[in-house]
């Protein structure tokens, strides 16, 4: 997909024209990439049919139908779900909206700004600065989410909507990227140009730098979204409050009710359908933003 | 150019350190303290609809307030528990399942509550009260509901193959290979190596004692002879290919028992839920009947679940303690409490007067073929055995998963797959700092 996407780019360079409009010598259909290509999306396409299927069916139906022949129960699903415990599943995706919509924005600012100072300031310690955050990248964060509940803890954070939403917010990865970004998008002479011309620094990074930034951010935003948006173990470790909970730990909560009470699995199948969605329209809506190269364009640097 | 390098720097500094330098607002983890006005008091929770039984208090008791917190139940709340105690973060009272309750003791996470709960031992069974008291003189939670071992089974399939109900294990045996003679492709039964706690449930009513301690010392009797007598009696069923050894609680499962596959289950008195929405089809078809006996005559079962409810050390200090047992003795015990837990959230109440009547007095919809369901299974819940639990039941259970499940797999030694379980839980008591004897 990635190099589909590049390659198109290079020989249609002019937004608008589509790639089958650009003059170039007829290829022979190359079989076996596309016969790799569709099983990979065969094998990622597969699990989503079964969940919109799954979705379908009433929990008579779920384990004693076809597995992919939908059933009769998806607006009964739906009305079940959304009346469950007074409507408790809107309430989680309104908290994944937030944990994810607001730290997605936060962070992306923030690692505009720190990509930015660190690819176009020179100041004592930036190396040793950025290593340490190549250091965070590599850092899996499941290890951090006990450590950072007990500062929590410790701040009187704890179980609040701050506990999750501001280690959301620093990301090393979105600083990486953002510092990589800005090294390549913001050629040197126009920054020297505004400062000639009277900019000061916080006008230059606004006017100048932060426009020429905006496809670099969209996908720290992209990233830091969908991360954030399937976070389970942060939350999950976080929260006490079921109301203050995201989609995803409370969705487990339905599964995990006990011995006496059964796992509710047409609700959870129903709400883990639903919970794509935005993600799904999030990245059709800002797919014109959003720079795949941005990861093949690290290594070129 | 000064300030502009300061600005960089603590915007990076920032990010990097951004949970302690900017985050912290002081204040330590108790902030709010019993001020005037009620007692306010959390509560941990997975049972379905608890905040409706929670609210009957609340209505009734203007004083204390309880808030339910409904969580998902499993060896991961108790880590996240224990967790949220060290940080002094744990809510006031919290639901734990009875083999939890030596871990959440051994890590200070449960307050004993002997002087506000005296006189409601009289309310429960002597095996049920045992296990919150772990043997001791303290007491660590209000028993909330029970599990007690059963065996269902099909009763038109049972007639249509000229089958007895079993009442002793031979007799189980038996049935079991009578009906692959007669039906190939259908089994009794399977063993299932994802549930540990039946497999424990099992070795109870078969008199094994897992955990026994005597002052600081630990004993484990996972493999003792009553242990090796279950595992020896499942595994020679799974190796002759009398019953099946197909995990529990999967979709083929609940097939195999939707469409007749497999005709009975072990199970415990909550399994009307799990075959009202696994097994739609047969409603009506199944019946409870006591679980077998070992040797002809004695009426002994196992329990697979139940939990119970605790106040927390961090409640106690906060000088909660007297509200928080309170609610939780009213919970288990008061009549209208236990009445709405089992209409709301459809528990099988550990409190004895409320076993049987009440609103107990019907039989769930999916037996209304057996109109005394509940009062054969107050019946089989009189002689539930004692549970002896320890403090780390979760490495017990998966190492059970892991040896059991490659045993069952390659029907192999089931009884090499318990002393593999015996060795795993002593070392890990080794490794943890427990004195361990034998």
């Amino acid at each position: 997909m990635s190099t589909t996407l590049t390659d198109r780019r290079r020989t249609a360079p002019a937004p608008g024209t589509t790639p089958g409009d650009a003059v170039a010598p007829p290829r022979r259909t190359a079989w076996i990439p596309t016969l790799v290509l569709l099983l990979g999306a065969v094998y990622c396409l597969i699990p989503i049919l079964w969940v919109v299927m799954a979705s379908t069916k009433s929990s008579g139906e779920l384990f004693t139908t076809f597995t992919f022949a939908p059933g009769s129960g998806l607006l009964d699903n739906l009305a079940e779900l959304s009346h469950y415990r007074d409507g408790v599943y809107w309430q989680w995706m309104a908290n994944s909206a937030l944990y994810a919509g607001a730290g997605a924005l936060l962070s992306a600012a923030l690692s505009g700004v720190t990509g930015y100072a660190l690819a176009k300031y020179r100041f004592r310690g930036r190396t040793a600065i950025f290593n340490i955050l190549l250091a965070g990248v590599l850092m899996p964060p499941i290890t951090l989410a006990v450590p950072q509940y007990l500062l929590m803890a410790q701040a009187g954070l704890a179980d609040s909507y701050w506990s999750v939403l501001l280690p959301s917010i620093v990301s090393p990865y979105g600083i990486y990227l953002a510092r990589i970004y800005a090294a390549a998008a913001i050629p040197d002479e126009v920054v020297e140009a505004a400062r000639v011309d009277g900019a000061k620094e916080f006008r230059l990074f606004r006017s100048v730098a932060l426009p020429m930034m905006v496809p670099g951010l969209v996908t720290v935003f992209l990233f830091q979204f969908v991360a954030i948006w399937n976070n389970f173990l942060l939350p999950y470790i976080m929260l006490g409050d079921d109301h203050k909970f995201p989609v995803t730990v409370g969705l487990y909560s339905l599964l995990q009710q006990g011995a006496n009470a059964p796992a509710l699995y047409t609700l959870v199948i129903t709400g883990a359908l639903l919970s794509v969605i935005p993600l799904i329209l999030l990245f059709v809506g800002l797919q014109r933003f959003w720079r795949i190269d941005l990861l093949s364009g690290a290594v070129k640097s | 150019m000064h300030r502009r390098l300061a600005l960089a720097t603590a915007a990076t500094l920032c990010g990097a350190l951004a949970l302690t330098a900017c985050g912290s607002s002081g204040s330590g983890s108790d902030a709010a303290g019993p001020a005037a006005g009620p007692v306010k008091l959390t509560f941990w929770s997975w049972t379905p609809n608890m905040d409706k039984v929670a609210a009957i208090w609340n209505a009734a008791h203007p004083d204390i307030q309880v808030s339910v917190q409904k969580q998902a139940s499993g060896d991961d709340l108790v880590t996240k528990t224990i967790t949220a105690a060290k940080a002094g973060n744990a809510p006031d009272l919290l639901q734990a399942e009875y083999q939890a309750l030596p871990t959440l003791v051994s890590n200070d996470v449960l307050a004993d509550i002997a002087k506000q709960t005296a006189g409601t031992k009289d309310r429960f069974a002597a095996g049920v009260w045992q296990q919150v008291t772990l043997g001791s003189d303290a007491v660590y939670a209000v028993p909330e509901d029970t599990a007690p071992l059963a065996l269902y089974y099909r009763q038109d399939l049972f007639q249509q193959y000229g089958l007895k109900v079993p009442t002793t294990w031979a007799e189980f045996a038996d049935a079991a290979r009578q009906l692959k003679q007669k039906d190939p492709a259908k089994a009794l039964t399977t063993f299932s190596a994802n549930d540990s706690g039946l497999f424990a449930g099992l070795a109870q009513q078969a008199g094994a004692k897992w955990w026994t301690s005597s002052g600081e010392t630990w004993k484990v009797g996972i493999d003792d002879a009553a242990g090796k007598k279950v595992a020896d009696f499942w595994g020679g069923l799974v190796k002759e290919g009398a019953i099946d050894n197909q995990p529990m609680y999967t979709p083929a499962w609940s097939k195999a028992l939707n469409d007749g596959s497999q005709i009975a289950w072990v199970s415990a008195v909550w399994a009307p839920g799990v075959f009202t929405s696994s097994a739609p089809d047969t409603k009506g078809k199944w019946a409870i009947a006591p679980l077998p006996q070992w040797n002809a005559g004695e009426s002994v079962t196992g329990s697979w679940g139940g939990s119970t409810t605790g106040v927390t050390t961090g409640a106690a200090k906060a000088g909660h303690a007297d509200a928080a047992a309170q609610f939780a003795t009213w919970l288990n015990t008061d009549p209208e409490a236990v009445a709405a837990l089992v209409k709301e959230a459809g528990i099988y109440p550990a409190a004895t007067a409320a076993q049987s009547g009440g609103a107990l007095a019907a039989a769930p919809e999916f037996f209304a073929n057996q109109p005394d369901f509940y009062t054969q299974a107050a019946a089989i819940a009189k002689n539930t055995a004692p549970a002896a639990w320890g403090p780390n039941v979760n490495v017990a259970y998966s190492t059970f998963k892991d040896a059991f499940g490659k045993a069952a797999q390659e029907k192999g030694d089931f009884s090499a797959a318990l002393t593999a379980m015996q060795q795993a839980t002593v070392a890990d008591l080794k490794k943890n700092g427990f004195k361990t004897e034998g």
